[in-house]
């Protein structure tokens, strides 16, 4: 791992609760880690796990899902679904090989612009000890596989002890 | 095969897939004599014998429709499809294979070495010696070769440029019957094609729509395998049963066969129309039948899918957005 990676996070914010805590944060002053890049949606329910598989194949290290407190959804239990997804959408991607806390589900209420600051700079400390994701490039490097390198491609079992390290 | 210059030529080949697709198009009964009456068929390794040469020799754009099955699992199906791509004026992914995967992509789970090592190395195969299959060996007549496997299964769309897509697995016989059917219409100009790129053979909604299960407020406190349900409900919908049915995800087109044999919706006919990523909209329908709102209640139902990746991309793994496992694009040529 590079010593200076600053891993790329993709948040989504409900517009009701957690953007308001993270424009709160802003209006406050509060320092938090640069590296979220946030998306605000009207509910956390609008989040369709293909927006979180996207953002990781194409680059992100991370992603932080974002809504109001359980009981306190602005329509009513669409957080609830979020979080049900979410539990799912963690089993699927260990399954896929990547690490389920790349992923993280934080509730924050509009009055909460601190834990909002505070959450995230944890999260992103977490991915940074997780490491680069690299989804993107193995797509890139595979839909763009030169010649040269799948002819040094061998069917013999060794092939996959020479993994790179993670 | 009737060798006559002026009909329009076609072709269907075998990539990575279990023939199923021949079968499937063979069981179109009588219309296949439609086929061989509209068609000059030049290659079609399963029904003729054809070599590679002569598809080499070939002009560019002589065969009018090549049905391609199975995903690119080799170099030599690598080879083919981007042949038949220069010799074909209209290609079609046919069956699921050659759109998504299907079941031979679910081996992007796994490092390809360890694919190999299981195949000729486990309990199942006795090979103490540890001897593997070799890629080239030299004989007194020359050097053998046998195509190298590609790290990753990919669909055929992500090898060459596809002009229409025909999913199922394999796609049923109405359908491709239909398609066959328009195609001669095409070549006699009493139709036109439909828009490059478009999903032939199908419905425009999903399978829960050709359904006739009943549906109610879909609410369940566990999911069951549907072995363990004896007997399912036959009027009432399978996920309302708590067996996971993969139906709200899937595409519309082969009147919920499944379903309505008692049997949920396993989702061969690949994502429906506008989805992305099959997985995450199968991922959302399960999540939302979940009748549990605290973590702990929400995992335990959850443990009712064993297997999760199975579950949501049994037929669409490599043409998802992850497309494969992190081991499997991991592995690194010497």
């Amino acid at each position: 791992m590079p010593e200076n990676f600053e891993p790329t996070i993709i948040g989504f914010t409900c517009n009701w609760c957690s953007y308001r805590a993270a424009d709160l944060a802003g209006t406050a002053r509060i320092k938090y880690a640069p590296n979220v890049r946030l998306i605000r949606m009207m509910c956390s329910g609008r989040l369709d796990p293909t927006f979180v598989l996207r953002a990781l194949s194409s680059g992100a290290d991370g992603v932080m899902i974002t809504g109001c407190h359980p009981g306190e959804c602005h329509y009513m239990e669409q957080n609830y679904k979020a979080l049900r997804r979410y539990l799912l959408l963690q089993r699927v991607l260990k399954g896929m090989g990547i690490e389920p806390e790349r992923v993280k589900l934080v509730w924050a209420s509009a009055a909460e612009g601190a834990r909002f600051a505070s959450e995230t700079t944890l999260f992103v400390e977490e991915v940074r000890k997780l490491g680069p994701l690299h989804w993107g490039k193995f797509q890139t490097s595979e839909g763009e596989r030169r010649k040269d390198e799948s002819s040094s491609f061998i069917v013999h079992p060794s092939a996959f002890e020479k993994e790179l390290p993670a | 095969m009737t060798v006559n210059g002026n009909k329009p030529k076609f072709a269907m080949y075998w990539a990575a897939s279990c023939g199923g697709c021949e079968i499937a198009v063979l069981n179109i009964h009588e219309k296949i004599l439609d086929v061989d009456a509209n068609f000059d068929v030049v290659f079609w390794p399963v029904a003729m014998d054809a070599k590679y040469k002569d598809l080499e020799g070939m002009e560019d754009g002589t065969i009018l429709l090549t049905l391609f099955n199975g995903g690119i699992r080799n170099e030599e199906n690598e080879h083919i499809a981007k042949l038949l791509r220069q010799k074909s004026q209209i290609l079609v992914a046919f069956g699921s294979c050659a759109c998504e995967g299907c079941i031979p992509g679910l081996a992007n789970l796994s490092p390809v070495g360890e694919i190999v090592n299981t195949a000729f190395n486990t309990v199942t195969t006795d090979n103490p010696d540890e001897i593997y299959p070799l890629t080239s060996f030299d004989v007194p007549e020359g050097e053998l070769q046998l195509p190298k496997l590609v790290p990753i299964l990919r669909p055929l769309d992500q090898v060459v440029e596809v002009d229409y897509y025909m999913p199922g697995c394999p796609p049923e016989s109405h359908q491709i019957t239909a398609v066959i059917d328009l195609v001669i219409k095409v070549i006699r100009g009493e139709a036109e094609l439909p828009p490059k790129g478009a999903v032939i053979g199908v419905g425009d909604s999903t399978v829960c729509d050709e359904c006739t299960r009943a549906r109610n407020v879909k609410m369940i406190k566990e999911f069951k395998r549907i072995q363990d349900i004896a007997p399912a409900d036959p009027a009432l919908c399978l996920l309302e049963q708590g067996i996971p049915c993969n139906g709200p995800a899937t595409r519309s087109g082969c009147q919920a066969r499944c379903p309505q044999a008692g049997a949920q919706c396993i989702g061969c006919y690949g994502p429906a129309q506008g989805v992305l990523d099959y997985g995450a909209r199968l991922m959302t329908a399960l999540a939302s039948v979940i009748d549990a709102k605290a973590p702990e209640g929400i995992e335990k139902i959850l443990d009712g899918i064993p297997d999760p990746v199975g579950q949501v991309y049994r037929f669409s793994l490599p043409g998802s957005l992850l497309k494969a496992n992190r081991a499997a694009w991991r592995v690194k040529p010497n």
